[in-house]
């Protein structure tokens, strides 16, 4: 009786499945994407980043959402609003931690999603656009998040956005012109404030949301790389399914779910014991409303953006540090151009690529360290070397990258059997 | 009775297609026009911008006033003998020293950059990145070396300016703080923003 119940009500679920099966491609893109979309079996922790990228993405759109009932996008109000979220709304000060938090837990894990990108050659042929797609995120996220800081109204957020905007002014010509434009007035005022509040909730993120799927879409037409760097499409069995790969769900998808119980442990530390993170994650000065008459003692972006401030600071001439800054992200999206070597995987790079890419990170972190400090003039020598680095790494890549040893990359993936 | 492709004119289609997109493309970028210039200063944000009047009556010598115009901080600073005895041995120290740059209404491109050499008017904006940068008229404090006979001092990256507001060399700010345009309606009364009958 019970069991022909439950056979009957099956039945009607199978059914509304069919009928909108027969109208949604909802089962092709279930096999598409997750149950048939066959993904190397030798991911590692670092794949972790991807999907915890995405997470982070979904928890700054809710926790956003939530943010904007009470936010006023005014200059008179803006700064109390956020005082009135952190006091006054019921768990509001929960979810603004968790939006200023998740922020920098965002450009974390973006941050090794792309040395992961790096370290293993996922940039090259045929993920080339998967790779341009990866940047065009990361320059979308790095506007959002330069808008978002502004919200607040704190004196940081002020004197933060008033940098970063006169930078426009360095342009010659339509610098000025552009930088009035920019901020629809003499000066940073309510009005920069509306429209920074407009592209922070809804613009850019539709452009993230666009170039995400995007990147998806590239990435699951070339298959993704692995950190062997070998292709696991050579070799596949007679019903077309790559030999080294698996089942993206459940495999991965369980996978992923034991990073986000890490991930969501490490973060619940930070927004319960440490917010601020010493000043790292909001600035001590974004404590005080912001004030257009009296700039802080030290203007520092937020953590993510240093690197590329220390090199705006390394060089004595604005146009130059300015042009410089830029190119500091536009020799990224050349990657997968000026790598030569016959090897994808750090795994089988020689000696020079393997130094290569780890002087690259020290000065990348150096850099970052170097930004948040004042401008002293070893602290300025300093940034110029590791400037000088940072670009050697790219610039001179298509020519050590040939000179290079590598060892003989495997013909499949290497697996670790019982 | 349909049309093979044989009968089709592919000039006629392609001129067609052509001028579809031509005219879909004009339409597009015309009615993105409203949608950019929406990005200017407003009717209001420019009435805010007007002219503001202040009385210099009570500026002691050596004293600095700030005033907001436009959001920005004008410094208007009454210098002494001494002070704008400073300036002509600093000329071969500062980046721009006869004023070159167009950081200043042709009135104020003088030795003094002012109108009257005594009162300085500027706008307390770095050059290099918009920080405000401290008036600092002590002669060689500690912390800016012997050198220093009095100017500005930019906190945020340390650049350096004289009592004109002139860029010293080998910082990072490019040019000499910016005169806004001025007029003295009476002896002790400046209007900042306008400068009708001088420009």
């Amino acid at each position: 009786m019970a069991n022909g119940q439950a056979g009957a009500i099956g039945e009607r679920i199978r059914s509304v499945g069919d009928w909108i099966g027969a109208r949604f491609p909802i089962s092709s893109m279930w096999r598409e994407h997750l149950s048939e979309y066959w993904a190397p079996k030798n991911f590692n922790f670092w794949y972790y980043f991807g999907s915890l990228a995405l997470l982070m993405l979904v928890m700054q759109i809710v926790t956003g959402i939530f943010l904007t009932m009470n936010y006023k996008p005014s200059a008179d109000e803006a700064f109390a609003s956020v005082e009135y979220i952190m006091r006054d709304v019921p768990w509001g000060w929960l979810i603004r931690y968790m939006h200023a938090v998740g922020a920098s837990f965002f450009f974390i894990v973006v941050y090794l999603h792309m040395f992961r990108g790096l370290m293993y050659g996922s940039y090259r042929k045929p993920r080339e656009l998967v790779w341009i797609l990866g940047m065009l995120i990361y320059l979308a996220l790095m506007a959002e998040a330069f808008m978002g800081y502004l919200l607040p109204w704190g004196q940081m957020s002020y004197w933060g956005a008033q940098v970063i905007v006169s930078l426009f002014g360095a342009i010659p010509v339509i610098g000025d012109g552009l930088s009035e434009w920019i901020r629809g007035d003499y000066y940073i005022s309510d009005i920069t404030l509306n429209r920074f509040f407009s592209f922070h909730v809804i613009a850019v993120p539709l452009v993230l949301l666009a170039l995400v799927v995007m990147h998806i879409l590239a990435l699951h037409e070339v298959g993704s790389n692995n950190p062997d760097g070998v292709e696991i499409k050579k070799h596949k069995d007679e019903t077309g399914k790559p030999l080294d790969g698996i089942a993206f769900h459940p495999y991965y998808t369980v996978k992923d779910l034991v990073g986000v119980a890490v991930f969501a442990i490490l973060f619940s530390a930070v927004v319960f014991f440490a917010p601020e993170f010493f000043g790292l994650f909001l600035e001590h000065a974004n404590f005080e409303p912001a004030d257009p008459l009296k700039t802080p003692e030290h203007i520092a972006p937020v953590w993510y953006f240093t690197p590329f401030y220390a090199i705006l600071r390394a060089i004595p001439s604005k146009i130059g540090g300015v042009t410089l800054m830029g190119l500091a992200i536009v020799v990224l999206f050349l990657l997968p151009w000026l790598d030569r070597s016959p090897v994808r995987s750090i795994r089988y790079k020689g000696w020079i690529f393997r130094t290569a890419i780890a002087v690259f990170a020290v000065s990348f972190l150096a850099l970052g360290y170097l930004g948040l400090k004042e401008a002293s003039p070893t602290y300025v020598l300093l940034a110029r070397i590791f400037t000088f680095l940072y670009f050697a790494f790219f610039v001179l890549m298509p020519f050590y990258s040939r000179w290079d040893k590598p060892k003989p990359a495997p013909d499949r993936v290497t697996y670790h059997h019982e | 009775m349909s049309a093979t492709s044989d009968d089709l004119d592919k000039g006629r289609r392609h001129f067609l297609t052509l001028a579809t997109g031509v005219a879909g493309g004009v339409g597009v970028i015309a009615a993105a026009v409203p949608f950019v210039s929406s990005f200017r200063p407003s009717a209001r944000a420019r009435a805010l911008g007007a002219p503001v009047e202040v009385d210099i009556s009570k500026l002691e010598p050596g004293a600095l006033i700030k005033v907001e115009w436009r959001g920005k901080p004008v410094y208007i600073l009454n210098r002494t003998e001494a002070a704008l005895a400073t300036l002509p041995p600093l000329d071969g120290r500062v980046r721009d020293p006869e004023s070159q740059q167009p950081q200043q209404p042709d009135y104020a491109r003088n030795q003094y950059r002012s109108v009257r050499p005594e009162v300085f008017v500027m706008i307390g904006v770095c050059t290099h990145l918009g920080c405000a940068p401290e008036y600092r008229p002590d002669v060689a404090p500690a912390d800016l070396g012997p050198d220093w006979k009095g100017g500005f001092f930019c906190p945020c990256h340390g650049s350096k300016f004289d009592l004109a507001g002139r860029v010293y060399d080998g910082v990072p700010a490019p040019l000499n703080l910016a005169v806004p345009p001025h007029r003295f309606l009476s002896d002790n009364t400046l209007l900042i923003g306008d400068d009708r009958g001088l420009g």
